[in-house]
């Protein structure tokens, strides 16, 4: 069985476009050998670390969405892991995490609709209605404010 | 106790408890009783997924010591702090949230 997994690597701001590419290149190699397939590619460009990686202050963020099995995975780990240009790596398994939101969406509108239905409206919320929204509504997500501040 | 007061606002702290005091109080000084009601963010909004990626999401979350904010002042509810914990963790291992601050 396939699996879905994340990896966003930080390659080191000293790296060049083509050396960039040229990771991704060989990341691809390894998923297209053992099996696999990336389903997207995203570079997040250059970004500000929030702590310093050995002497390193920015990184270049790329993610891959990666369907392979568990072994792949591991190359893969493995291959970074040796790989000097690449400053911090993470991988995370999304499928079964996917299936849980997707199931409680479906459970939040399935039973909105219901509810709706039973209260003899029509079954899709009909754009301009609803709560009116408060102006100063937001005011009660601010935790950080205290109540002399709010007013 | 002190880092509640400074979270929790001026008059709410340890007020309002009994309900006894509750009416005087609304006559004699405007600002003692009233403690908001805290939801969670999550629930509110309805966001299902808490994802790592995400850094403005997390952001206020992660107070200036760049600490997991507690339940008890954010208000979140168990299963989404429960979510919110492992996605600051993974955000932090990629360097976009600080572990501390210096």
């Amino acid at each position: 069985m396939k699996r879905t997994y994340e990896l966003v690597y930080v390659v080191s701001p000293d790296a060049t476009d083509e050396q960039v590419a040229d990771l991704h290149t060989q990341v691809d190699a390894i998923v297209q050998r053992m099996g696999g397939q990336i389903e997207k590619t995203d570079n997040w460009g250059r970004r500000k670390l929030a702590y310093e990686i050995g002497r390193h202050k920015e990184g270049t963020y790329v993610l891959e969405v990666i369907k392979g099995n568990g072994d792949l995975m591991k190359e893969i780990d493995r291959r970074l892991r040796v790989t000097d240009l690449v400053i911090r790596h993470l991988t995370v398994r999304v499928d079964e995490e996917q299936g849980v939101v997707e199931r409680t969406k479906a459970k939040r509108t399935e039973t909105s609709r219901r509810r709706r239905l039973a209260r003899g409206l029509p079954a899709e919320r009909q754009p301009g209605e609803g709560q009116r929204g408060e102006p100063d509504d937001d005011r009660d997500d601010r935790f950080d404010m205290g109540a002399e501040e709010m007013r | 106790m002190n880092g509640r007061k400074s979270f929790g606002g001026g008059g709410s702290g340890g007020r309002g408890k009994s309900s006894g005091s509750q009416q005087q109080g609304k006559d004699q000084q405007r600002r003692p009783m009233f403690r908001r009601r805290k939801v969670c963010k999550f629930c509110s909004d309805k966001i299902d997924d808490i994802n790592y990626k995400d850094v403005k999401l997390l952001m206020p979350f992660v107070p200036e010591r760049a600490k997991v904010l507690p339940r008890r002042i954010s208000g979140t509810c168990a299963p989404h702090q429960r979510k919110l914990r492992t996605a600051i963790m993974r955000a932090r291992q990629l360097a976009l949230i600080p572990y501390t601050t210096e």
